[in-house]
């Protein structure tokens, strides 16, 4: 098993792929990579294959529920399997007019939630001051996803806690396992306990308890070439163990696939796990969930203001295919019209139970 | 025909043996399937038997199977390792078990 090309892994990606100027920082190039080899060869069908067995093409979107803003590409980690290839050396960042222009879509919006993700969302200089604009308009809910340690990172985000709750925020944040060892290999050394010092801190405001309002979900991703097991497990293993090891409580947790792009794709390639992956992924295909997969109710916004079906297109440089491709355009019944652009990364999202921002989707 | 004996990428194929005997082949996986689901044994309490035998009878598409198995269901590579070892001991024990045979066919035989 690679476990140990993981650590080294880990050690080697101290910098982001865009850093290095590594290929695969290239979307063209994941993308040509992954229609090349097996899917080119037919030994695995593409993605569209696979989904016009039971779905009408191209894929349309259903009702829009929630917009996905990407605030930047900065973040105080560079873990292995980042999707984003963020990374402290990333500057890509949201300015105020590409904010301000939000806020008017997010004004006329027919969506209930707004989910806040980076890099680090919190380290926008802007990013508070948005929160609370947004908070404003009234929106149902709004989601930060928050990845623990850059609350404890430095003073000034020491009272993000306080801040999150003063605005309801709805805190997602990430903690691929409950113990040490296989957190701070894919997120780096210190990161677990660094991880636990910040969920101290929000259960310490009230976040995550029983009868609280205020919400503390978590997400578990697989740290290593293998999918997610049944989420209820999970978060049953979960609960026990950060109650009994460190009195931590929180309300739900996500069980994520790894996509196969970026540095996760570059993990692949280097392990050599990328071809049992792929089977591995199309193997737990699974048509009910491309049901609901989250390009179906999701609008992407990246942090120059651009469309996307999802997180991972926009990391890709898929933008949507629409006469409207920039927030300053908004317009959500024309968007709402819109093909969307799937390939076999898209895998990731249909395998097992699914898997989206909120989790399983079958 | 492959050069060598075992071949990881046979494991995939492993479901193709119902295609020469469709009867036995569903049998079998239907078997096997309801095997490891939630019973009186949790899932995962199966997955780690699964893999203390899968060294026993060294078999190493089980033992692929079930560390990637284990590793999906968040099992630690303790709980792994002191699962082969269970499954070690027993198979040690039952080699040394015999040596009380040995004892006792060389006391018969001896004057
Ligand atoms: S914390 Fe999130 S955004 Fe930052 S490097 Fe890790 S996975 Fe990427
Ligand atoms: S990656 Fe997932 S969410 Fe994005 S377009 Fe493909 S199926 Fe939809």
């Amino acid at each position: 098993m690679p476990i140990s090309i993981i650590a080294e892994f880990a050690f080697m990606t101290q910098k982001s792929l865009h850093a290095r100027k590594d290929d695969l920082s290239n979307p063209v190039k994941q993308l040509e990579f992954l229609s090349n080899g097996l899917f080119a060869e037919g030994e695995l069908p593409t993605f569209k294959q696979k989904v016009s067995q039971t779905e009408n093409t191209p894929l349309k979107p259903k009702k829009l529920e929630i917009l996905q803003i990407n605030l930047g590409y900065m973040c105080n980690q560079t873990c292995s399997h980042c999707h984003v290839d963020a990374g402290p050396d990333r500057k890509e960042i949201m300015t105020v007019e590409t904010m301000k222009d939000c806020l008017k879509a997010i004004k006329q919006t027919g969506a209930h939630t707004l989910d806040l993700t980076g890099g680090a969302p919190e380290m926008n200089p802007n990013f508070r001051w948005f929160v609370k604009e947004a908070s404003k308009v009234g929106i149902k809910d709004i989601i930060v996803r928050s990845n623990l340690t850059i609350i404890v990172a430095n003073k000034k985000y020491h009272d993000l806690p306080q801040f999150f709750k003063e605005h309801n925020v709805h805190v997602v944040s990430s903690l691929p396992f409950y113990k040490r060892e296989k957190t701070d290999k894919q997120r780096g050394k210190g990161v677990f306990d660094s991880s636990i010092r910040a969920l101290k801190m929000l259960n310490e405001v009230g976040y995550g308890k029983e009868n609280s309002d205020l919400k503390l979900d978590l997400v578990y991703n697989p740290s290593g070439a293998f999918l997610p097991t049944d989420q209820e497990a999970m978060e049953r293993d979960f609960k026990e163990a950060l109650k009994e090891d460190f009195n931590i409580e929180f309300n739900n947790l996500f069980a994520i696939t790894n996509l196969p792009i970026s540095r996760f794709l570059e993990f692949l390639i280097a392990s050599e796990n990328y071809e049992d992956y792929m089977h591995a992924l199309v193997d737990a295909y699974n048509p009910a969930a491309v049901k609901n997969v989250m390009c179906r109710n999701t609008l992407s916004i990246s942090w120059d203001g651009y469309l996307y079906d999802c997180d991972f297109n926009q990391m890709l440089e898929l933008k949507v295919a629409s006469k409207v491709q920039h927030i300053s355009d908004y317009n959500e019944n024309e968007l709402q019209n819109r093909n969307i652009i799937i390939s076999q990364h898209c895998y990731g999202c249909t395998a097992g139970a699914g898997s989206s921002c909120q989790g399983s989707v079958a | 025909m492959a050069k060598s004996y075992y071949d990881p990428a046979d494991l995939r194929k492993f479901g193709e043996i119902t295609e020469w005997s469709e009867e036995l082949g569903k049998k079998f996986f239907d078997y096997y399937g309801k095997v490891f689901e939630e019973g009186a044994l949790s899932a995962r309490e199966k997955s780690l038997i699964a893999l203390a035998v899968s060294h026993v009878v060294k078999c190493p598409y089980c033992i692929d199977a079930y560390t990637q198995d284990g590793l999906q269901r968040g099992i630690t590579k303790e709980e792994m390792m002191e699962a082969v070892h269970a499954g070690a001991a027993i198979e040690g024990g039952a080699s040394l078990v015999h040596g009380v045979q040995m004892m006792n066919k060389y006391k018969k035989l001896s004057m």
